[in-house]
């Protein structure tokens, strides 16, 4: 065996320059297997998803939306150490610290608390870096099948603490579900 | 008596008219959901159920586009093009059977809107005139790939109309006649001219493929090398009549293959349905199966269409002049000698 006829992967096909016979150059063989092979596909099952009622499905380490995570008292976990801000690769994330005072001891777990949390949505990368790097298990990236909607003005795009905070009665329920 | 002639034929003008357009129209979709299919896609499918309307939007949106008229000095002409195009894409339909005879108030009514004794010459002559419609639009565009698409259209309808009237003329020696209607009657009880002509009908076909500017031969609009061909400069309607001529002349040109080579309204069982359900039925019921025949010709247009790709413009020439005239040829010397042998 010389080689050139050796084939590692098995898919190496000879070709050969020989000439045509008589039933070949008429080509109604090769035509008909053509439209054979046509007439196959319109009875395969379609590729297309119809997408605003269907969906992709995720991937399962799917990397979603943030939210900011609420405690089993209802009480933010973020403590505005700056971790996820300093982890994050592109620069998404900025935040401004506040000091609790004794009546807010209910809405934040800590002495000290993000007063303002702000995440850009055109920077994000969803690398989940940020979920990575938090200390107090206060931000993940969810499995939500929300995509930021399309807008015009940049401003739309950066998600302060009223979009990314844990809604309060998701909360309730995960504590009803705890207990 | 003859007000009823008036009226009878009348009405049928309007049908086939009204039908050819439906079916020019539905092409339009079929053709998009076949490649659809055929690509593993599902074609339009938001207006209306299933995407039916979506040839009213099409046409909706043709006639609100704008009218563009590109610099030429010949307006007269560039106006003239898609018009003719589209006269002569329905004119052919007039000599068509559309069935046999029907009986309504005792009268015997012909499914035809006319029957004349020269139809296969009225038809060959249509189909030559409805070259110019593209061949003047293309040419009064002043747009060279306008120009070299007309120039195309020209030599390919040459080219393949001699062969298409060769292999016309071996069906004319079986059945001593031009009138389409004879042919149609002719082929009553399974004796359809394409178990007689074989060759013949598959000369045809390739030669309406050519006719109609389909693929594989579609050179004279493909758009990889000629942006839209001969329509290239049109916008609005006036290029949605070009489109639409296309559509009614593949119509047009199935319901001649279908009338020439698949026994027209015939079907197996005519004469047993004509015996127990009465002559009115077994007609009616073949209307519909020559409609079934020309749903079968387009679908077959449209499936050739995704499957094989568009030939380079010397091999169309080569297919025509080196290989199908001297094909047709040879049917005529083979139907004349058998005929000669038998009769």
């Amino acid at each position: 065996m010389s080689i050139q006829n050796i084939s590692l992967s098995g898919r190496k096909k000879q070709v050969s320059n020989k000439e045509m016979t008589l039933g070949e150059r008429l080509y109604i063989g090769a035509i008909a297997g053509g439209m054979a092979t046509t007439l196959k596909h319109m009875f395969k099952k379609k590729v297309t998803i119809n997408y605003p009622e269907e969906t992709r499905p995720f991937s399962p380490v799917y990397r979603g939306r943030h939210m900011l995570m609420r405690d089993e008292e209802g009480r933010e976990r973020c403590t505005a150490c700056g971790l996820c801000a300093l982890s994050c690769p592109a620069e998404a994330i900025t935040m401004k610290a506040a000091e609790r005072t004794p009546e807010e001891k209910h809405l934040y777990r800590e002495e000290k608390y993000a007063e303002i949390y702000e995440i850009n949505m055109l920077r994000c990368i969803y690398c989940g870096l940020c979920e990575e790097a938090c200390p107090k298990q206060a931000i993940y990236l969810t499995k939500s099948k929300q995509i930021v909607h399309a807008n015009t003005s940049r401003e739309h795009f950066i998600f302060g603490k009223e979009q990314l905070v844990m809604p309060l009665e998701q909360a309730i329920n995960n504590t009803a579900k705890s207990e | 008596m003859e007000e009823a002639i008036i009226i009878e034929k009348g009405v049928i003008i309007l049908a086939v008219f009204a039908i050819t357009m439906l079916f020019a129209m539905y092409c339009t979709l079929a053709e998009r959901k076949i490649a659809a299919w055929i690509q593993d896609r599902r074609g339009p499918n938001r207006a209306g159920p299933g995407g039916l309307f979506q040839p009213l939007a099409d046409g909706l949106k043709l006639f609100a586009k704008e009218e563009f008229m590109p610099n030429t000095p010949n307006t007269f002409l560039f106006v003239l093009g898609p018009f003719i195009s589209m006269t002569m894409a329905l004119m052919t339909s007039a000599v068509i059977p559309w069935g046999d005879t029907l009986e309504i108030g005792g009268r015997k009514v012909i499914l035809q809107a006319t029957d004349i004794n020269v139809a296969m010459l009225y038809v060959f002559a249509v189909l030559s005139v409805s070259v110019y419609g593209i061949m003047i639009g293309g040419w009064a565009s002043n747009n060279k790939y306008s120009l070299i698409s007309a120039m195309r259209v020209a030599s390919q309808m040459i080219s393949y109309e001699i062969a298409m009237g060769l292999s016309i003329v071996a069906i004319l020696m079986m059945h001593s006649s031009m009138s389409l209607r004879e042919i149609a009657a002719n082929q009553h009880g399974m004796h359809w001219n394409i178990f007689y002509q074989p060759l013949g009908f598959l000369i045809f076909l390739v030669c309406s493929f050519a006719e109609t500017n389909r693929t594989p031969f579609d050179l004279a609009e493909c758009e990889q090398e000629l942006i839209g061909g001969y329509h290239t400069e049109y916008s609005s309607m006036r290029m949605g009549f070009f489109l639409f001529a296309e559509y009614a002349a593949m119509f047009i040109s199935s319901t001649l293959l279908a009338v020439l080579y698949l026994g027209a309204y015939n079907y197996p069982g005519m004469t047993w349905a004509a015996e127990n359900w009465g002559e009115n039925t077994a007609n009616i019921i073949g209307i519909f199966v020559l409609f079934a025949k020309i749903c079968f010709f387009i679908f077959l247009y449209m499936w050739v269409r995704w499957t094989i790709p568009r030939f380079r413009y010397d091999q169309l020439m080569n297919l025509g002049w080196k290989t199908l005239i001297p094909l047709a040829i040879l049917n005529i010397v083979v139907t004349a000698v058998i005929l000669l042998l038998t009769r």
